[in-house]
This record gives C-alpha cells, sequence and structure tokens, in this order.
C-alpha cells in the first residue's frame, strides 16, 4: 500500500470526515495547538537564548533544563497530538503540501539537533559552564540551529493552510510538482477541501 | 458608528497592496505567528514563576527585568505586524465578533500588565503576599491567552 493511498484511505475514514466537516472541532484542535505553541515555543526559545547568552544570564542553564523543560515537553505533547488530528482532519491534501513536507524535515533536524547536543560532551560538561553567562561554543551553536530551526517550523506550518502548489491547483513548476508528490494524471478525492480560517 | 472608518481603513492604500499580493499576508500573518511564541515565553515565564512553578528559585522580579525587553519587543512587532492584517480585512473584522473580544482582552491586557502586574513583579519579593502574585499570574495568562484564541478565531469567521 503506498502512503498516498494509506492517505486516502484515512481521509475516508468517519472521524476524519467528521473532523473537518465539523462546526467547531477543527477550530479548536487547532486554537490548542496556537496555544501551546507558546508555551512550547516560547519556553524553546528562552532556552536557545539563555544558550546563546543572551537572556536569563543569571539563571543557571540546569534551572531552565530542570524546571522549565518539564513544562516544555508537556505542552510537546499536546502540540503533537493536536498536530496530528490537524493532519488527520485532511491527511491526503497535507500529505501532498509542500510546506507540511518541509515543516517535516525541519522537525527532523531540529530533533537531531535537540539530540546531539544533549547526548554531546558540551551538554555533559554542564556543572563547568552551568551558572556563566558566557556559554561554550557548542551550546551556542545548538541554541543557533535551534532558533532558526523552530522559526522555520512555525512559518512553514503556518504556510500549509494555502495551497499555491498543491496537486490540484494550477501546476507552478515541475520542481514543486515532484517536491508535492503529485501526480497530475489521477484524480484527488479531498481535492474540494479547504481549509476552514487561513 | 465605526463601519466608515472600517471602511475606509480597508479601501486604503496598505489594506489594497496586502489584498492585491498572494504572499504578502500569509508573510505578515506568519512573522505575526513567530512574535506570538516569543510573546508566550516572555508573558508565561513571569506568570508561572508568580503561580510558584517553572524557575521558582529565580526572584521574581529578576525574571521579569529579564522577559521585559523581550515581552516589550514582540509586543511592538505582533501589533505592527497585525495593523496590517487588519487594514487588509478591516470589514471583515468590523462584522467578526472575535475580533472585537480580541482587542477588549489586547486593551485590557496590555493595561493590566504595565500597570498592576509590573508594579507587583517589580516589587522585591516580600511586599506582596503570594497570593496576590498568584492572583495576578492568572488574570495575565486569562487575558494574554483571550487575545491569542480570539486572534486564531478571526481567522475562522
Amino acid at each position: 500500500m503506498s502512503l498516498h493511498a494509506l492517505m486516502q484511505w484515512m481521509a475516508d475514514t468517519e472521524w476524519s470526515v467528521g473532523l473537518h466537516e465539523s462546526r467547531y472541532a477543527y477550530s479548536i484542535v487547532e486554537s490548542v495547538h496556537v496555544w501551546t505553541l507558546c508555551i512550547f515555543v516560547g519556553f524553546a526559545v528562552l532556552l536557545d537564548l539563555r544558550l546563546l547568552g543572551i537572556t536569563l544570564k543569571r539563571v543557571p542553564v540546569s534551572q531552565i533544563t530542570t524546571r522549565l523543560l518539564p513544562w516544555t515537553k508537556a505542552a510537546f505533547v499536546v502540540m503533537v497530538i493536536s498536530g496530528v488530528l490537524l493532519f488527520y482532519a485532511i491527511p491526503l491534501r497535507t500529505y501532498h503540501n509542500v510546506f507540511f513536507r518541509a515543516k517535516a524535515v525541519f522537525l527532523l533536524l531540529a530533533g537531531l539537533n535537540a539530540w546531539l547536543f544533549h547526548s554531546g560532551p558540551t551538554y555533559r560538561r554542564l556543572a563547568e559552564w552551568d551558572t556563566s553567562p558566557m556559554t561554550p561554543r557548542q551550546a551556542r551553536l545548538a541554541g543557533a540551529f535551534s532558533l532558526a530551526l523552530w522559526a522555520a517550523i512555525v512559518f512553514s506550518g503556518r504556510m500549509i493552510a494555502y495551497n499555491w502548489f498543491d496537486c490540484e491547483s494550477p501546476q507552478k513548476s515541475a520542481f514543486m510538482d515532484t517536491i508535492a508528490g503529485c501526480d497530475r494524471s489521477t484524480e484527488v478525492s479531498d481535492a474540494s477541501t479547504v481549509f476552514p480560517g487561513h | 458608528m465605526l463601519l466608515p472608518y472600517f471602511q475606509a481603513i480597508e479601501s486604503g492604500p496598505i489594506g489594497e497592496a496586502i489584498r492585491n499580493s498572494t504572499w504578502l499576508f500569509p508573510f505578515v500573518e506568519a512573522f505575526h505567528l513567530l512574535a506570538l511564541a516569543v510573546i508566550g515565553g516572555a508573558v508565561l515565564l513571569v506568570d508561572f514563576r508568580l503561580l510558584g512553578i517553572g524557575l521558582k528559585r529565580q526572584p521574581v522580579a529578576e525574571l521579569a527585568r529579564d522577559a521585559q525587553p523581550w515581552l516589550i519587543g514582540s509586543l511592538i512587532f505582533m501589533i505592527s505586524s497585525g495593523v496590517p492584517l487588519f487594514m487588509s480585512e478591516a470589514i471583515k473584522c468590523y462584522y467578526s465578533f472575535a475580533f472585537w473580544i480580541k482587542m477588549s482582552a489586547l486593551a485590557l491586557a496590555i493595561i493590566f500588565t504595565f500597570t498592576v502586574r509590573r508594579r507587583v513583579t517589580s516589587a522585591e519579593d516580600a511586599r506582596f503576599s503570594p497570593a496576590v502574585g498568584k492572583a495576578v499570574g492568572v488574570i495575565s495568562i486569562l487575558l494574554w491567552s483571550t487575545v491569542g484564541w480570539g486572534g486564531r478565531w478571526i481567522g475562522f469567521s
């Protein structure tokens, strides 16, 4: 079964149809997604800025990772759940959306960046630079990458709502069609699905 | 009563430029959302502390001082990106319940943040009881959340 076929099947399930056709459910899920963005990205940005030595300079990094990170992680879980629901509501169109695909790549890179930093030698020696306002180079790099990646994730996430490069929109370029995985010879069943609230 | 003004704003040059562009509205909107994340962090960091969670080993005043430039900076950024968005669809906003909820909450949030909340978060810890701090934290979170939810909801109408 191809991924396209899997998305097609998902789009036809009762709950998926119910979610995108409901008066309020989709909007509420999306609002929850945006609201947890404030907590998750907001706190992630604060940690990144601390790693860059820009703000909260007198707060030990370990204080942020032990006291703020649990909230960040909890908000991340809610973001993922609400994000999966948003995807599930309109799976086929989202799967072929170039911004969604870009966001997925950025998310993987952000995860990789966080994992590399947390398992790397600099973080293992955190005790040595915990209270210092000036952070090691690797910490600053990790903070800078994280900031850039999360900005790209928020940006591309917002753009998923727009259908410029969708398979059912007029073709912009063969390149964009390749990224979107469009097969213009077949019909798309949720082609008319419009995202509520641009 | 206000409708003629909203109509004039919508047909003004900025509103028209944004409406005539495919990319402009989404781009400004995406930056508006990025600033939302920053203001969310700056507000919640201090409100969490007032509620006794998060960075509770640091004095409230110290966190508030660190958060202040980010709060003010992102607020300015949000307003200067939000105004053009509004200008491009002022009449829709006029008839949008969510828009009026958002603007009322925004006015209250700004007033509350720069009067009551500022006094409580700039005082040394002993001057206000923890209960006052908690109340201020809850009100701040509720007001700013209403601004965010109302904003998101303008798009759904």
